[in-house]
């Protein structure tokens, strides 16, 4: 391999799955560069969500390979959990755990799985929930916690296993339209500050500005995809310039 | 006088019963805590295999009345290893609140979100660790009020090791009426006992209710 070139930090090949007789990925295949902002778009059931589930193989691909920085994780005898750690997942609805506080949340991987000593475990959840702008809530529960501060820290979660490549499942669906400004502040930050990102989300905003690409998926396979100033102005695909559109309508109206 | 007299000689024999009450229900509880939870997990959790001897177990326990299980423990097992009757009777006890707990812990591992299991093999926990951190901890806490059920029954059914002759509550009553010729006297003091100590035990638990409540 020649030294000049960069090696991608993810490169999924030709991957199927299948849910019974629903066939959710048929023959998906992605590449994605070392700090690359990745936005997902598609109409809902054209496979987003399993795709991401695929990647940090909470549930693996039927068929195809991936590679995470070279090596291939969908090879037999590949330890998953070890992957996981690579990969931070922030989910739409959170999943915090709910016995724990916020920085109970951060520390907790820190302890069980980067097996850290409590002090020190404690110490870089504060950092990464001053990166998320919570210092103040670490010890509330997450049920004292407003939808946006849950997700920041969920994100402060993922943060905490230090992941090469963070993926995002629509992180602000769930929540109320004046507290998905926070969330997405956050994942900007991260944006600035390097960090790979693959993002299913239909906030336009949140695309234009900051992704580097946007891929526009379809029944299992990537329609199309371009800067975002291409997708947007001129997408070579009817299908993408009407589900464009429509997604933009929605976004202009309810605000 | 002859009245008090033997009321006190009737509470002061009875009450020596009360730390064996004590002891074989804790032991019950502690033996049933771990079939218990082992168990649901094995349910909800373990393979088709560890599935279906979990449930064969549950079903099987739960159908057969625990002096039976007391009686095959003292008479059948003791006599191949080394049990007094106070741990045949705490055994057996224990193996029969074991089924009941397994399924209020399967209910409990049930009740928590997906979402949490999911979360935590994201950030890279074996299986086995998901439970131990975050799943467990959660049904525990959502199991309290169902196990604080489980713990008054286990308290009143310990009066069954009483027929292996473990020197409990209601077996002191029994001898120390045969003697006093008061019946009512010595089972109105065994009768007050269990009352103040399933109040207690009442108290504790929904001590511990309050404490480790979870907010979802």
């Amino acid at each position: 391999m020649s030294s000049t070139a960069i090696a991608p930090i993810l490169r999924i090949e030709n991957i199927h799955k299948s849910f019974g007789k629903t066939r959710v990925l048929t023959g998906f295949s992605l590449t994605v560069q070392p700090q690359e902002v990745v936005v997902l778009v598609g109409p809902s059931g054209s496979g987003k969500s399993t795709l991401l589930r695929c990647i940090n193989l909470l549930s693996p691909p039927d068929s195809g390979r991936i590679w995470l920085e070279e090596q291939e994780i969908t090879a037999p005898g590949v330890n998953p959990d070890k992957v996981r750690q690579r990969i931070g997942m922030v989910f739409q609805d959170f999943n915090l755990f709910n016995h724990l506080t916020a920085l109970g949340n951060v520390m907790i991987g820190l302890m069980k799985v980067r097996k850290m000593p409590k002090k020190e475990a404690h110490d870089l959840a504060m950092f990464e929930l001053e990166r998320v702008g919570l210092v103040d809530r670490a010890y509330h529960y997450p049920a004292q916690l407003s939808g946006g501060q849950k997700q920041r820290v969920a994100i402060a979660r993922a943060l905490g296993m230090d992941p090469h490549i963070m993926l995002f499942d629509e992180p602000t669906s769930a929540l109320d339209p004046e507290l998905t400004g926070e969330v997405l502040e956050v994942m900007q930050q991260l944006a600035r500050e390097g960090m790979t990102m693959i993002v299913v989300s239909h906030e336009m905003g949140f695309a234009r500005q900051v992704a580097s690409r946007v891929v526009f998926m379809e029944g299992g396979v990537v329609v199309e995809e371009g800067p975002p100033a291409q997708m947007f102005e001129q997408p070579l695909h009817e299908r993408t310039r009407a589900f464009l559109r429509k997604i933009s309508d929605m976004d202009s109206g309810g605000r | 006088m002859e009245f008090f007299q033997n009321l006190v000689t009737t509470f002061n024999f009875i009450l020596q019963g009360v730390w064996v009450t004590i002891g074989v229900t804790a032991v019950a509880l502690a033996v049933g805590l771990v079939f218990g939870v082992t168990m649901a997990m094995a349910r909800v959790y373990g393979n088709p295999f560890l599935q279906t001897v979990a449930a064969i177990y549950s079903v099987i326990v739960r159908a057969v009345p625990v002096v039976v299980i007391i009686f095959i423990l003292f008479f059948v097992i003791a006599r191949f290893v080394n049990l007094s009757p106070f741990w045949a009777g705490s055994l057996a006890l224990g193996f029969a609140s074991g089924a009941y707990q397994s399924e209020i812990f399967r209910g409990a591992f049930r009740a928590v979100p997906p979402g949490q299991m999911i979360a935590a093999r994201a950030i890279g926990m074996s299986k086995l660790q998901a439970i131990q951190s975050i799943i467990l901890p959660q049904a525990a806490r959502l199991a309290l009020p169902a196990w604080g059920n489980e713990a008054t029954l286990v308290l009143k059914d310990s009066t069954l090791v009483f027929v292996v002759g473990v020197p409990e509550i209601l077996r002191r009553a029994q001898q120390v009426s045969a003697r006093t010729l008061e019946p009512f006297l010595a089972f109105s003091v065994a009768m007050l006992l269990y009352l103040v100590l399933t109040l207690l035990t009442t108290q504790i638990l929904q001590w511990f209710e309050r404490r480790y409540r979870l907010q979802m």
